[in-house]
């Protein structure tokens, strides 16, 4: 690195950036932070005295009634993302590697575009007189259609659908990174082709999965769009809660409180996300160790 | 990865084009509508340009889009600044602090709803009049983190001895980062620069909380957003897929020019 770029030009150059997200991030957030812990004032203003009653509803049975059910659909929407965007990450990084940008950026364009196009091309998909409601009648349906939309169906399919890409970014970075002499070595050693990957792929693609995994799940539990418009608005998620709490209740501590509440669940799914890891890495360099002794 | 039977690469190569059409068709069939002549949004009766047509009349659409043009255009003006200074700053320093990479970091995996209503009681504690103003300071913040990434990864294989030389021959900083530096990362600021466009013209949620009240700054997504709770519409399908072509393109560009998105 250049020895006559001095540090203080560092500065310098990184003064305006960080001063522009420290006035327009750091402190609003921490501003949000501060209003969780007031009161809400008479006519929907904030009243400034210290309270702690926001972190009690939020666990009061309603609210935490909708927590948990939001964590239940974010929760499926996520397993299904990972599973089908672990298959797809693999299938990549399994075809020849010429072919492997080609594919990788056509699994990552459509998270690109407009989130909510993504989430208007299902209304037109599963609404009543939508293709999918025309297929069954091509084949011969001739009762009442099924109401598709406005159901949990839709809003997991709408929020696989559009966090699917990152899911598939996300696994095939470790995929790629993984030395396929391990697998070679493991068939050679007689390792079933299933065993293999449940024993050398899987465990050392993990964590990275489980990063990715980590966002989809903040992401979804925090939607409001998704569930206002492929739920109808018969589903709250974290996000419809804070929504409605600034932009309809008027309790801006309690919506401050639930927010606060989602970046909790974040950092602390994270950290564990990177405990696991280091853990994992740990084991992995230990047993190579022994492995190296022996 | 030579070793795998022609069985399994059949099934992954399955695997691979189930995800594909899962995530097109969706798309495809929104845009296969768009271009649809019957006024039901969902039944194909013959081909016809007049939803793009209708579009253009409308009024509430045109302003939407101009205001997002312009919100799109000065916050990656400012963001690609802004971005790309950071960037530098960033890697010429020996030593990386964590709380900085967290700070430089935390636009793109804060979720976009904790910022909006940041933002919304920042601006409204301050008595600050919301409107396009607001929405490009907004949308600054996330746009600085993308510009940055992306010139940072340009910058990983930078030769520091050529601005040395450039220094050594006499040559002022301001010199040599016009002459020097700024054309040898241009491809990844201009990427950079496309990436923040993108994200601006697509961004709705911020722009929904920090737009203040009134219909003079509404932006496009929030224009659509309103327009989807309406219902299914010929001429929303034609204006989604006028949307998708320009985000298409803008990444398509980026990519060309600085592989961005994907290595």
């Amino acid at each position: 690195m250049a020895v006559k770029l001095v540090p203080s030009r560092s500065t310098v150059l990184m003064a305006p950036a960080l001063a522009w997200l420290t006035a327009l991030m750091v402190v609003p957030c921490a501003l949000v932070l501060a209003l969780a812990f007031f009161r809400r004032g008479i006519y929907g203003g904030v009243d400034y005295t210290f309270t702690l009653e926001n972190f009690a509803n939020a666990v009061d049975p309603l609210y935490a009634g909708i927590f948990l059910n939001s964590a239940r659909i974010a929760g499926l929407a996520t397993l299904i993302a990972v599973v089908v965007g672990y298959a797809a990450a693999y299938a990549i990084a399994a075809a020849p590697r010429h072919r492997q940008p080609l594919y990788l950026f056509l699994a990552v364009l459509p998270f690109w575009s407009n989130y909510l196009i993504r989430t208007y091309a299902w209304i037109v998909l599963l609404n009543r007189e939508g293709l999918l409601t025309q297929l069954l009648r091509w084949v011969g349906y001739t009762g009442e259609p099924p109401s598709l939309l406005y159901t949990e169906g839709a809003v997991i399919a709408g929020l696989v659908y559009n966090y699917l890409p990152f899911v598939v970014l996300a696994c095939y970075a470790p995929l790629a990174r993984l030395n396929p002499e391990l697998r070679e070595a493991s068939r050679d050693l007689g390792g079933s082709a299933l065993t293999t990957f449940r024993r050398i792929t899987l465990p050392l693609t993990l964590p990275g999965v489980a990063a990715g995994a980590v966002f989809v799940f903040v992401l979804s539990i925090g939607n409001f769009v998704t569930p206002a418009l492929l739920g109808g608005g018969r589903f709250q998620m974290i996000g419809n809660l804070v929504y409605d709490q600034f932009l309809a209740a008027n309790d801006w501590p309690f919506g401050a409180a639930l927010a606060m509440a989602l970046i909790a669940i974040m950092m602390a799914l994270l950290m564990l996300q990177a405990f696991a890891a280091s853990r994992a890495e740990g084991r992995q360099s230990r047993e190579g160790e022994e492995a190296g002794r022996g | 990865m030579a070793d795998r039977s022609p069985a399994t690469r059949r099934s992954l190569g399955v695997v691979l084009a189930a995800v594909f059409a899962f995530l097109y068709i969706p798309i495809g069939v929104l845009i296969a509508l768009s271009f649809n002549e019957g006024g039901l949004p969902t039944v194909w009766s013959g081909f016809s340009l007049k939803w793009y047509g209708s579009l253009a009349a409308n009024g509430q659409i045109l302003s939407a889009a101009l205001n997002t043009l312009i919100v799109a255009l000065v916050s990656t003006v400012i963001a690609t600044a802004l971005g790309t200074l950071l960037a530098i700053g960033v890697e010429i320093r020996r030593r990386k602090g964590k709380a900085l990479e967290a700070l430089i970091f935390a636009p793109m995996i804060i979720p976009d709803i904790v910022l909006a209503i940041a933002l919304l009681s920042f601006f409204s504690m301050l008595n600050v009049t919301m409107g396009l103003h607001t929405i490009v300071l907004a949308h600054v913040v996330f746009n600085i983190a993308f510009v940055c990434a992306v010139v940072r990864a340009r910058l990983k294989s930078f030769d520091w001895s050529v601005v040395e030389a450039s220094t050594d021959l006499g040559a002022s900083a301001l010199t040599t980062f016009r002459r020097i530096t700024l054309p040898m990362i241009a491809p990844a600021v201009i990427a950079g620069a496309l990436l923040a466009f993108t994200l601006s013209v697509d961004e709705f949620i911020i722009a929904f909380f920090t737009a203040g009240a009134g219909r003079s700054s509404t932006t496009l997504p929030m224009q659509i957003y309103a327009m989807i709770r309406f219902g299914v519409t010929p001429e929303l399908n034609a204006l989604a897929t006028l949307v998708i072509a320009v985000s298409v393109t803008a990444l398509a560009l980026s990519q060309r020019i600085n592989r961005t998105i994907a290595p």
